[in-house]
């Protein structure tokens, strides 16, 4: 399948120690949705990690560094669209802070997170009922 | 005293070795021949201490977990939920028979945690004390 298609699919974390440790917090995040930048930054301060130490040994740390880079969104020749226009001299750590992320999440208003649905951006399994397997289509 | 010490940390370092098909006694042995090790007159594990420990607020940690029932509620016979969303399984013994099975898996969160919450990481006598708590409860 072509993971840069625009079919609401986006490649679930498939390397078995990234998607163990991301996911004993949270929701792992697909690797494109961020550029090489955005997760060598994340990687490097896992101690602060949103307001939590998160850091691993240096052996995980790194195998996951490479699999993200590896995945990132801007490992293919082609940036993939979930990252166009970020400034990769300071590279966004939420992919809700990316331009393409703001833009299909209108309805996700700063108001209606603000009346208790606070966290639920972090959490794209609960509009995204398949994101697990990496279909996003709207459902 | 030397071949004592020496003795002591032989056992210790076994204890880590039989761990894998282990139970929570084993983690608690574990920190137990440590604390020994660190402390003559050590004696034993509290679990009031444990308790105190899990529902303390401390300022000196990560201010968005001020305790450890932040994200493993006040009950540790109930799942929590991490401030991104996940349900964690129970911390009580009799509730996550399956989770202390390992050493490796209990220092990495303890380290993790105690950090976070405490803005340093636990002493043995913590991490013996947060276990009984769990096994008692």
């Amino acid at each position: 399948m072509n993971i840069f298609a625009d079919n609401g699919y986006i490649e679930p974390v498939t390397d078995r120690v990234t998607k163990e440790e991301c996911n004993a917090c949270h929701f792992a995040f697909p690797a494109m949705l961020l550029p090489q930048a955005s997760w060598r930054k994340i990687l490097e301060n896992l101690e602060n990690h949103f307001g939590e130490d998160a850091s691993l040994d240096s052996q995980t740390t790194q195998h996951i560094s490479q699999y993200l880079a590896s995945r990132s969104g801007d490992a293919g020749s082609t940036p993939s669209k979930f990252i166009w226009g970020l400034d990769n001299e300071d590279p966004p750590i939420r992919i809700t802070e990316t331009e393409y992320w703001i833009e299909k999440h209108p309805h996700i208003s700063e108001e209606k997170l603000k009346s208790g649905l606070a966290g639920l951006k972090a959490i794209c399994t609960v509009c995204h009922l398949r994101a697990v397997n990496g279909v996003y289509k709207y459902e | 005293m030397k071949p004592i010490v020496i003795l002591t940390t032989f056992i210790a370092f076994s204890l880590v070795g039989s761990l894998r098909a282990g139970e929570l006694n084993e983690l608690i042995n574990h920190y137990a021949a440590l604390a020994k090790t660190q402390d003559a007159l050590f004696d034993g594990f509290d679990v009031g201490r444990g308790k105190s420990l899990y529902i303390t607020k401390s300022l000196d940690g990560k201010k968005d977990t001020p305790s450890c029932t932040t994200c493993h509620t006040n009950d540790p016979t109930k799942a929590g939920e991490t401030r991104a969303g996940k349900t964690i399984d129970p911390m009580a013994a009799s509730a996550s028979p399956q989770r202390y099975q390992s050493l490796k898996k209990a220092e990495k969160w303890f380290r993790r945690n105690c950090k976070s919450v405490l803005g340093r990481e636990c002493t043995v006598t913590e991490k013996g004390d947060f276990l009984t708590y769990m096994k008692n409860s």
